[in-house]
This record gives C-alpha cells, structure tokens and sequence, in this order.
C-alpha cells in the first residue's frame, strides 16, 4: 500500500496524473494485500480494479507459490519480484521482462524492519524506477523525503542501492 | 491553491480543517478511519483549533455534535455501513434539532455478510432522515463539496445537517491529485459560524421537549420547506465557490454528451467516471449517449431530473444499493419525478456494483446497449454471476 502511495507521489513530482488504491480483505499487518497505481499524463478516466496490468511487482515471493502472478500481466509486461535468486520458469505464457532484487536483504542492511518483518517499500521502488524507468530514482527519492515519516535517510538509501543492485533476467530467446 | 496526492479520506479531513470545525466527535470504522486519524492528528499538532471528542459509539459521536451544534459550534463527524446505521436515530435528532452538522460518509456495503466494499445502501437507507446528501465522483468533488456542505448546513435558511460520501476504496483508500484551497481562500467562502446557538447563557431553551399534535406536524413542515429551499440556496453557493476557486461541479445533476442523446444513464459516485469513458468510445461508435450524475440525492433534484427527460426518450438509473420489495431507489425517485410529465422516456433501473463489485466499462456498456435496444427487464441485475452460469449451461 504505502509503495504503491509513494509510487503515485513520485509521478506527481514529474508531472503525471497519479491514481492509487489498495485492495484487501483482511485488516491485519503483513496480511497479503494489492495495490494497484496508474499513471498518466492526463487525468485517468476509469475508476476500476486494474485486470489487465503493464507491470506488476511481487514483495513477497513466497505469495508466488499460491498465487499466479502473473495473471492477466500483458504479454510484454514487465514482473519485478523481491528475491535474493532469479525468478524464472514461474509462467511460461509469459514473455515479457522479469527482474528482482534482494529488497529484502536491502531493507535490513539499512534497519528497516525486522527479519521476519521487513520493510521493503522503499527499495522496491527504487528497483522499479531503473527496470520501468515509469519514474526516476530522483523523484522516488523527493517522495520518500516528502512522506515517509521515519527513517527518511535510510529509505532513500534503500531506494538508491536497489536502483543499481536491480538484475533483469536475459530475455529467453524462443 | 496548493495541489497534493490526497485519498477521498483525506480530503475530507482537509476539508473539514479548513473549516476551522469546533468540534469533532467520532467513532472509528473501517474505511472511514483515517478521515478522523488525520483530523486527530491536526488537533494534536495545533494545525487545527477544535476539541475532538472520543465517543464509545456511533449513536454518542452524532449525538455530541448535535449538542455542540445546539451552542453554535461548527461540528463535523464521520462514519461508514455499519456506523451510520447505528446512529440512525440521532439522525432524525439532528434534523429536527436543525443541527447542521456535516459528515463524511464513506459508502459501504451492509452486513451480513460482512463486507468492506463500496455499496450505497447505507445512506440510501437514511434517505428519510432530513439530511442534505451528496454523493462524489472524486477526490476534488469530496474536498470541495464538503466546504459547500457546511456552508449550505449553515445557511439561515437551510440549518439542516449534510452529509458527504465517498465510494469505499474508490475514493476513500484512492490517492490522487487534489487542488487543495488556502485557509484565507475558505475563510473568505466559509466565515466562521455566526454563533446562534439555540442555547445561550441566561436564556431559556427547551431542546426536544414533549409536543402535542398541534404543532409536530408544523415542526416538520418547517423541515421540507428547508430541505425545498436548501436546493435554491447551493446553486448560490457552487457559484460562490467558483468565484473562489474557479472549480464547479455541475450543479446537483450534472450532464455530458446529453443534447442529442438516444439513451442517457444516471450514476451516482465513482460508477460516472468510468461511464463517462463509455460514453466517450460509444459515442466514436456512432451510438448517441449521454450520462448524468446524481451528485445530490436529498434534496432529490426533481426539476434538473424533469429537464433532462424533456429531451431524451430513453433513461437508464443505476442503483448501486437496492430496496427489496421494490427497485432501486435513484430509479424509483427518477420514476416518481417523472409522472407528471408529458413527455416520459422509457426507463430503466440498473442494479450493480454491489458489495465492491467492479462496474468496469464492459458491464456499463452492457447497460448502454440494454437502453439503445430496449429490450430486458425493467429492473435488471446485469452484471449477476448467476447469469453467467445459466448462459453456459444452456
């Protein structure tokens, strides 16, 4: 949720016309829970779930073993997923990019979070920016200092050293 | 005018900062608790000057902006579903006290079973209550026509509460960017509460007090002719507001594309921005559609309803809440408004969307070509699974 809030205020700095919501069912932290954010350049004309997404960003990787990610994930999309290994072989209609990053081991070298508990917002967007380039690392920077309440030097750090620690798996040539 | 990323809940919150409310009172649920968080934290760091009031319940939240009202204080609450059920008598209270409290509500689904979703059956449920409703598409509207809210409440005229909704999600958990007005711009459009209370030292009030048949009836009176007259008075304040910001929404039943439209569909909330899309591409299709919003539902705008059916022969209103044992309720005020008409389209009551029910532009396109072809039920579910499933089987 608050990725997907802070993903909506970095395309606000440049410019863009943001729309983000969160969708969940039960109120409880670290529940499984979808956000979804679009970004345009003119106001957006639906208010609707998203079905059909351009990217979609996995936080935690364990969700991918009871839920099929990439579902509705167009064709050339892009699958960026928090993992310390490549992702690869999860969908095999799936002929868009895939990348990850360790958001996890990112988080806890800058004490974000805890072990079982980490906060991955941060560096995931930063990973996102580079893989997407949807929004720059600056403005997902200007966010976190904006509106991440605590740790704000630590976040932006998160947010850098998974710009440049991002791996895109090669695409498989068929 | 600064403009920020803010959700629906926010905007209210802003919105009723901006006010320099008094008094806050209420009582939290989900989606409607970080409308009240934020005003919480406002009083806490002194943003914002008023006492805000932790109530055990619903029914005590409304009650204490009742009374604070009473002593001419600015009071403004918020709740959703559940909440808004159980205040439902202190509704009634605070328009017969003419306690012009504004609220927000965030619409959601009624229980069982239990949901969190956006549905309209909760304030459709208080549609008798004597209380103005307005119902948002976005973001700005939800900001904005609650600055309007306390203005029209508050008005001599008027003094009756108003409440504000917001989809569930849609709009409460939505961010977006919102132009957010200066504190001079709404001290200039909303003064500070001429403080008329009822209740005044030194002077003797009876609040509620016990009457015989021969002036209830007259107290009531007193209450629709408000209600009646609450309609003049916002069209004065939306232009107020549009000299101020230079935003203005259309009135209480906005239309697009509607002039030379075969088939017009009515919405209420978030539903309109994804079927004014509709319109749009249906429109490039050579299809002659036409949309209109039902943004105030109380007072029900009977004159705006009759000139658009003047022009237009076939009307669809979607319900996003239902009245068993009858129809929807938009459909059934559209279809009573239009009686006395010469001129009376044909009409058609859409039931969707409930629960959180996505109305995507594939379910209201359905709805559009349901109006242009004329054929199907006059009350129609059009988007139930169950229908889907008796296609399949045959």
């Amino acid at each position: 949720m608050i990725a997907s809030e802070l993903l909506a205020q970095a395309a606000f700095i440049e410019g863009k016309h943001p729309q983000s919501f969160p969708f969940f069912g039960v109120e409880r932290r670290g529940a499984p829970v979808t956000a979804f954010t679009r970004i345009a350049d003119a106001p957006i004309p639906v208010r609707t779930s998203i079905t059909e997404p351009d990217i979609v960003v996995v936080l935690d990787a364990s969700l991918m073993r009871t839920i099929r990610v990439t579902a509705g994930l167009k064709k050339h999309g892009v699958l960026l997923v928090n993992s310390d290994h490549p992702v690869v072989g999860i969908d095999k209609r799936f002929e868009g990019r895939t990348a990850t990053v360790d958001a996890t081991g990112i988080a806890l070298t800058q004490g974000l979070g805890t072990k079982s508990m980490p906060i991955v917002n941060t560096a995931i967007l930063g990973a996102l920016a580079r893989v997407t380039g949807i929004v720059s690392l600056d403005a997902v920077v200007e966010a976190i200092v904006k509106f991440v309440p605590a740790k704000i030097e630590a976040n932006a750090e998160a947010a850098k050293v998974a710009y440049r620690e991002v791996q895109e798996l090669q695409a498989v040539i068929h | 005018m600064p403009r920020m990323v803010l959700s629906g809940n926010y905007a209210q919150s802003y919105a009723a900062k901006l006010a320099r409310v008094h008094v806050i009172a209420a009582y939290p649920i989900t989606p409607q608790t970080a409308i009240v968080e934020k005003l919480g934290e406002f009083v806490a760091s002194g943003e914002l000057s008023a006492q805000f009031i932790k109530v055990e319940s619903e029914h005590s939240a409304l009650q204490a902006c009742i009374s604070a009202a009473a002593l001419g204080a600015r009071t403004y609450t918020a709740t959703s579903s559940q909440g808004l059920l159980l205040m439902h008598e202190l509704l009634h209270w605070a328009s017969g006290a003419r306690a012009p409290v504004v609220m927000g509500v965030v619409n959601r689904a009624v229980a069982p079973p239990w949901s969190i979703f956006t549905d309209h059956t909760d304030t459709v449920a208080q549609r008798d209550t004597g209380w103005i409703q307005f119902y948002a598409e976005s973001n700005q509207e939800v900001l904005d026509t609650t600055l309007m809210a306390f203005r029209l409440a508050e008005h001599p005229d008027v003094l009756l509460p108003a409440m504000v909704t917001e989809d569930a999600f849609y709009l409460s958990h939505t961010v977006e960017p919102v132009d957010v007005p200066t504190q001079d711009e709404v001290d200039e459009f909303l003064p500070r509460r001429d403080v008329r209370g009822l209740i005044r030292p030194g002077a003797g009030v009876r609040l509620g007090s016990f009457t015989m048949p021969d002036l209830y009836e007259e107290f009531r009176h007193k209450i629709a002719r408000a209600m009646e007259r609450s309609a003049e008075v916002f069209f004065e304040i939306e232009d107020d507001y549009h000299r101020l910001t230079g935003r203005h929404h259309g009135g209480p039943l906005p239309t697009y594309r509607v002039d030379d439209a075969d088939a017009v569909l009515m919405t209420m909330g978030t539903a309109t921005t994804t079927a004014r899309s509709v319109v749009d591409a249906l429109r490039t299709r050579g299809n002659r559609v036409g949309l209109a919003k039902l943004r105030a539902f109380r007072p029900f705008p009977v004159k705006e309803v009759r000139q658009l059916a003047a022009t237009v022969d076939r009307i669809g209103v979607l319900d996003r809440s239902f009245t068993f044992g009858a129809a929807g309720a938009a459909f059934t005020e559209v279809a009573a408004a239009l009686y006395p008409e010469t001129h009376r389209p044909a009409l058609k009551n859409f039931v969707a969307g409930l629960g959180g029910r996505d109305l995507t532009p594939k379910v209201l396109e359905g709805m559009f070509k349901a109006l242009l072809k004329g054929d199907g039920p006059e009350v129609d579910w059009p988007d139930l699974k169950r229908r889907a499933e008796v296609v399949r089987h045959g």
